[in-house]
């Protein structure tokens, strides 16, 4: 049963805000882009440039940004959601024809140290737009199909334009978010199951429209032994790598298949790979241990929240969060195919960095505000 | 308290929630699992696997073709770079290495800088980068104190050479640094160091010259130490190149035209193949191999004289009088004309309200084709273009080589411009007018060439009106291979060859008849008799006020406003061999200025006769190299 007894007031001070902050969560962030900083340093042949100096850089902006966010109260954020989501929307719509490109696929734009890449922040907004909306609902209604039309709209519209780009990978993640909210905002079970299935029924007319590299991308995956120097190379290079690494790691900076460029990106996408050759199991769990520790502080700010917004708006980031995290793990233990995602708060990079360290602010921004009460208008009542 | 609905929404949520959260921990327990499996089970084995990682594949540079002139003389040879290297492992003390080595060869502050940068940041078996380019008395003397030196090793790569400098410049070409632009898959281009053409025959050829890449296979420690070589394919040396050019007559030349500003070349009017190629101002190709700083590189492009552009091909001057064969040609053709046909020259025509002027203040006469050309008079050719029509003219001009560009060897060239009614119509928007025609006749106006074209007109003149093109190198590449040059005999012109003998006699006339503009540049020579033709053409506009009161001397110019003085020949008279063109940039006349350089180098030409003479030993296959003395 839900325990909303105590109510806290929305008249604190930013200062005041600011030292009710969930600790656990900093303490976590700043111990996993730690690792990241030292396995950059490591990267880079113990040199602080050309990687860590910036990752830090980086990082420090993102940390203000973060914490300029949440102390923000989670009213205004509500109210700015759908502004938001349109923004990015004609953001994303924007890079179609203006983004450079990059890696044979059009989504940047640049700015000098971030590169702003829209579809990254759509990922934030569109859970907001969501959150937004259910919040809205009654329970009961949520299951209605004409109330589904406009959530499943703001889900597939952008979806749409990622695939045209074209980035697979984000147009996954994006669905899957999507879908996380639907099924949490309370739609029917039987729902869920139709939409799986039309999903699934999709992948045969989808194939089609893919680019010749990621149909290789998947093939590959499947078995990539087929093109060992080719699109395979990667993935049994990284296994190569983790593997050798053992249970206690070859040690810091000693990795011999990274640090002798047998490894690809070692800076990015498969720096997970170089610290679990590094650290071993040990290290690559105690990184795991982390991560999921980081998770469960922000799961226990979504349950405590009072709005279903909050609720609906944290569980939403963190579950992109662990989408990120995943995927990326997973990819570079060859569990699913190389779809180019960065391990957030650790891989060389800075859209990755920043989304993911906004999307925190957000979340903490919910717990800082989790006892306000707000109506389905969207206005409130504190109590 | 909070209502029924929120209750519901409540509920919903955490429970689903939870089964969220329940999944993600089956997913970290999934991740953990893959790990365990990786690492610890299979463990074992992917450390053998990363044991037999070791083998690394180097690429080993093959050396650049070399390029000759046609008498085996070297232009482009690779030379012996010395560099010196430094492994951090061996020496015990850095620093003091460094030192030692400093009181051998000069050590700047920021190569030390650099190198102990390098020394901390790479493994401790790298070899280092000390220096290179080091002279062969610097080698002898590191070599020398090589005790003191632990860790200091020798390394010979090898550097681009032109022996030549400055004399065959242009059309050689240099070799530079790879940019991403280059860059088309090709291993060997990713190599560090590695060069590629980047103008004249180094660029054209680049891909003969260029050859393949050996392998090395190399067996590597855990740590990268290189134990030892597994495998070695030796790469193939890039192809060598033979140029047609006469190195000697290029280096005189280049003397001829030293401290002007112009070009000269000379071709065999039976083949196109090219003896001569100058340019001038000229540039040592040497300081392009080790790359220019930005301020030699803005000083060199800067230039008003434009030493690196190769004037020869990618000059476009008027030709002035030089075009009045053409017209000749044409009227001839047209049948507009005959050997006997005469106009009256009083100095001056007037066309509408335009007043055209003859060089000769008070005029030639009556004039004949002959006497029009040898005295180059301007009336005459006024009142042929005015009977044939600028399209007739522009015809002929294209079909003799001009305003297009000609298939040779070396990229850069230039098209220049032979203007007719549906060109003006098309560039300006307005419409011809008659005086532009006259103007074209004199080869002024629109009209511009450069020095290879106008050679070309002139071989093809010569050689009885066969379309010869004119070429640097014996062989062509074609698809990425070098083959020989076809040797099929250029098609004729199909011209009258009455019509093109009255033409030649007529610059017979330029130079041997005593009342040829020429005259004074005839060759005494018995059996080295040539043929030819000045030009002088305009920069600026002469206004009546100064033809009123005396047009201008070019001396009493500044430079930029002089005319440039041109000369088209061949030789000898009785069976033309050579074919050549002079242009002297704001020289002055071309009787005066052109004319006798012309005279001097195609005398220095029928003496050698390069293209009488059999070519030296075949130098493709043994690259044996003899000195011209």
């Amino acid at each position: 049963m839900p325990r909303i007894t105590k109510f806290s007031s929305s008249d604190k001070t930013y200062i005041e805000k600011l030292c009710q902050l969930n600790w656990q969560i900093l303490l976590m962030i700043f111990l996993i882009a730690g690792v990241g900083f030292s396995m950059l340093y490591s990267a880079a042949n113990g040199d602080l440039s050309p990687w860590a100096s910036r990752q830090m850089l980086r990082f420090g902006i993102g940390i203000v940004l973060m914490l300029a966010i949440s102390i923000i109260d989670i009213r205004f954020w509500l109210k700015m959601s759908y502004m938001l989501y349109g923004i990015s929307f004609i953001l994303l719509a924007t890079v179609d024809v203006l983004g450079s490109v990059a890696m044979g696929a059009q989504r940047w734009l640049d700015l000098t140290l971030f590169q702003l890449q829209p579809s990254e922040i759509m990922k934030i907004v569109m859970v907001m737009a969501l959150a937004r909306y259910f919040h809205g609902l009654e329970v009961g209604d949520v299951g209605k199909l004409r109330y589904l039309v406009i959530p499943v709209l703001l889900i597939v519209a952008p979806i749409a334009l990622v695939l045209r780009q074209p980035d697979l990978g984000t147009a996954g993640v994006l669905g899957l978010i999507g879908a996380v909210l639907l099924w949490l905002a309370g739609i029917r079970i039987w729902q869920c199951l139709i939409f799986s299935f039309s999903s699934v029924a999709a992948i045969p007319i989808g194939w089609q429209f893919l680019h010749e590299y990621q149909k290789q991308r998947i093939l590959t995956f499947i078995n990539p032994e087929l093109d060992p120097l080719g699109s395979g190379y990667n993935i049994i290079q990284s296994k190569i790598a983790m593997g050798s690494g053992g249970l206690f790691g070859k040690g810091f900076m000693e990795g011999t298949q990274s640090h002798l460029n047998f490894l690809p990106e070692k800076q990015t996408d498969f720096i997970f790979t170089m610290l679990a050759e590094e650290f071993g199991f040990i290290g690559g769990t105690a990184l795991i241990g982390l991560y999921a520790l980081l998770i469960t502080y922000c799961v226990f700010i979504s349950f405590s929240c009072r709005s279903q917004f909050a609720r609906l708006l944290s569980m939403g980031l963190v579950v992109n969060f662990f989408l990120y995290l995943f995927i990326n793990m997973a990819m570079v233990m060859g569990l699913v195919p190389v779809v180019g995602v960065p391990l957030p708060l650790i891989s060389n990079g800075g859209t990755a960095m920043l989304t993911v360290l906004i999307g925190f602010g957000l979340v903490m921004s919910c717990g800082l505000h989790k006892g306000i009460y707000i109506n389905r208008r969207g206005a409130s009542l504190t109590r | 308290m909070l209502n029924r609905g929120e209750e519901d929404q409540y509920r919903v949520f955490s429970r689903r929630a939870a089964i969220l959260v329940g999944g993600k921990a089956v997913l970290f327990s999934t991740l953990i699992g893959r790990m365990y499996y990786l690492q610890v089970i299979e463990g074992d084995r992917y450390q053998l696997m990363a044991e037999e990682n070791r083998i690394n594949l180097r690429l080993l540079t093959p050396s650049r073709g070399q390029i000759f002139d046609r008498f085996g003389v070297p232009l482009a040879v690779n030379q012996q770079n010395y560099q010196v290297l430094i492994k951090s492992e061996n020496t015990p003390d850095i620093e003091k290495t460094l030192t030692h080595l400093g009181r051998l060869i000069p050590l700047s502050s920021d190569d030390r800088k650099r190198i102990l940068k390098d020394v901390s940041r790479k493994k401790k078996f790298v070899p280092i980068l000390v220096r290179e380019h080091l002279e062969w008395e610097d080698v002898a003397r590191i070599e020398v104190n090589a005790p003191d030196l632990p860790g200091i090793t020798i390394e010979s790569g090898s550097l681009r050479f032109y022996p030549q400098g400055k004399a065959a410049f242009h059309a050689l070409g240099y070799v530079g640094a790879v940019s991403p632009k280059h860059k088309t898959g090709d291993r060997l281009l990713e190599l560090p160091g590695f060069k590629v053409g980047l103008s004249g025959v180094e660029k054209t050829f680049d891909l003969a010259l260029r050859g393949q890449a050996g392998s090395s296979q190399l067996e590597v420690n855990a740590l990268g130490r290189v134990i030892r070589e597994l495998d070695r394919k030796e790469g193939k040396t890039g192809q060598n190149i033979i140029l047609t050019i006469d190195t000697s007559l290029q280096i005189l030349a280049m003397k001829a035209l030293e401290g002007k500003t112009g070009s000269i070349v000379v071709l065999d009017v039976h083949t196109g193949a090219t003896m001569v190629q100058a340019s001038s101002p000229s540039f040592d190709p040497n300081n392009f191999t080790n790359g220019l700083s930005e301020n030699e590189w803005k000083v060199l492009s800067e230039d008003e004289r434009a030493p690196l552009r190769n004037k020869a091909i990618a000059g476009e001057y008027a030709p002035g009088s030089t075009f009045k064969m053409i017209v000749a040609l044409a009227a001839l053709e047209a049948g507009i004309i005959n050997k006997n046909t005469t106009f009256f020259c009083s100095g001056s025509l007037t066309l509408g309200d335009g007043k055209f002027h003859c060089w000769k203040r008070y005029g030639h006469g009556l004039t004949s084709l002959r006497k029009g050309i040898s005295q180059s008079c301007d009336v005459y050719f006024y009142e042929l273009s005015r009977r044939v029509g600028i399209d007739r003219i522009a015809i002929m001009a294209k079909r003799f080589g001009l305003g297009q560009h000609l298939d040779l060897d070396i990229p850069g060239s230039r098209p220049g411009l032979i203007p007719n009614k549906a060109w003006k119509k098309a560039a300006i928007g307005k419409k011809w007018v008659g005086g532009e025609t006259l103007l074209a006749a004199i080869g002024q106006g629109f009209v511009l060439t450069t020095p290879l074209q106008l050679a070309t007109m002139v071989a093809r003149l010569a050689n009885g009106g066969k379309a010869i093109t004119p070429f640097v190198a014996r062989d062509i590449i074609s698809r990425n291979k070098l083959t020989s040059r076809a040797d099929f005999p250029a098609s004729d012109m199909g011209l009258n060859p009455k019509h093109l003998k009255l033409v030649v006699k007529s610059m017979e006339a330029v130079i041997n008849n005593q009342w040829g503009t020429a005259y004074r540049a005839r060759i005494m020579v018995p059996g080295m008799g040539m043929g030819g033709k000045t030009g002088t053409s305009q920069v600026r506009r002469i206004t009546q006020a100064e033809r009123d009161s005396g047009i201008l001397k070019n001396e009493q110019l500044p430079w930029k406003r002089r005319d440039h003085a041109l000369f088209v020949g061949f030789a000898p008279i009785e069976s033309p061999r050579y074919a050549v063109s002079v242009v002297i940039e704001h020289g002055g006349g071309g009787s005066k200025i052109a004319a006798p350089i012309a005279r001097d180098i195609m005398v220095d030409t029928l003496n050698r006769d390069p293209a009488g003479q059999a070519p030296g030993a075949d130098v493709s296959e043994s690259p044996t190299i003899h000195k011209e003395v």
